[in-house]
C-alpha cells in the first residue's frame, strides 16, 4: 500500500524535534524495529537543522518542506528548503566538513544520512536551495525473527 | 522533550548529567551552562553521563566536541558514559572515542578520575 504525508514549517529549531517525531510517528505504520525508527529520526533531525542553519541561516521566515511516502517496507523522505543552497555538494558530503565550525558543527551530517539510509540524494542550486532525497528499506516481518 | 543538564562539581572533576534529547536546539543551552562551569572553577576532568539521553545528533557531537577542545586546552580529559548503542554508533562513526575515553558507567569513570 502506498501512503504519502506532507509538512511545513518555518525554520526555527524548536520544529528539528517536531519534524523528527511527526515522521516517526507516520512510519511507524509499518511497524519498524526501534533502531530503524532511531535511525529515521537522527536522520530527520541532520536534514532538517541543515535547511535551518545553513540552507536559511537561522531565518525564521524560511519554510522547510518534508514529505514522507511509505510503499511497501520502503520508506521515501525528501526534506527541501528554498535557502542559499550548496556551492559544492561532494564537499558537503564528505565526513568532518563544516561551513561553520564556530558553531561548532561536527560535519557528521551527511555522513549519517549516508550510513543510516540505503540511498541518499542531493540536489542543490546556489540562491534557490536544497533538496535531500533519503529512501530506507525496512526490514520486513519482524514476526519471522521472533 | 527537551534536554535536562545536571551539573555537578566533585573536586576537579565536572559532572554532567543528561536526560531527554540533544540536538541543534538544546545543544546551545548545553554549551552555555557547561563553559561557564569550566570558566569559573577549576575543572582537570570533564564526565559526561548520557545514561537518560534518548536522542542525540550530529550537533550533540559538535558540542561534545566542543566542550573537549575546551578541557583539552587545559591540559584535561573528558570521559563519556552509560552510552546507549544507538548513540555510541554516532560517536563510532566519528571517531570521538579516539580522543574522548569511554566507560561504562558513572561510578567507574569517576573512580579512574581519582574521585570517590
Amino acid at each position: 500500500m502506498r501512503n504519502e504525508m506532507h509538512l511545513q514549517f518555518s525554520a526555527l529549531s524548536q520544529n528539528e524535534s517536531f519534524a523528527r517525531v511527526t515522521v516517526a510517528a507516520f512510519v511507524a505504520q509499518l511497524d519498524p524495529t526501534l533502531d530503524e525508527l532511531t535511525e529515521i529520526k537522527t536522520v530527520v533531525s541532520e536534514a532538517v537543522t541543515n535547511a535551518i542553519i545553513h540552507g536559511y541561516e537561522n531565518d525564521p521566515s524560511g519554510v522547510v518542506y518534508i514529505s514522507v511516502i511509505i510503499e511497501g517496507h520502503t520508506v521515501h523522505l525528501t526534506i527541501r528548503d528554498h535557502g542559499k543552497g550548496i556551492e559544492n555538494v561532494e564537499e558537503a558530503r564528505q565526513p568532518l566538513f563544516t561551513t561553520k565550525p564556530e558553531l561548532e558543527r561536527s560535519g557528521m551530517g551527511f555522513t549519517i544520512m549516508e550510513n543510516f539510509m540505503d540511498e541518499v540524494n542531493i540536489y542543490s542550486k546556489v540562491n534557490e536551495g536544497t533538496t535531500v532525497e533519503l529512501i530506507k528499506h525496512l526490514t520486513k516481518s519482524k514476526a519471522l525473527c521472533n | 522533550m527537551s534536554l535536562s543538564i545536571q551539573l555537578e562539581v566533585k573536586q576537579h572533576v565536572l559532572l554532567v548529567r543528561l536526560a531527554g534529547e540533544l540536538d541543534h536546539h538544546t545543544a546551545e543551552q548545553l554549551r552555555a551552562e557547561m563553559t561557564d562551569v569550566l570558566e569559573r572553577e577549576r575543572i582537570k576532568a570533564i564526565v559526561l553521563n548520557l545514561n537518560e539521553l534518548t536522542f542525540m545528533d550530529s550537533s550533540g557531537l559538535g558540542v561534545i566536541l566542543g566542550r573537549y577542545k575546551q578541557i583539552q586546552r587545559i591540559g584535561g580529559e573528558m570521559v563519556v558514559c552509560s552510552v546507549s548503542p544507538s548513540i555510541k554508533r554516532l560517536f563510532d562513526m566519528s571517531g570521538l572515542f579516539k580522543i574522548i575515553r569511554l566507560e561504562v558507567n558513572e561510578q567507574y569513570a569517576l573512580q579512574t578520575l581519582g574521585v570517590a
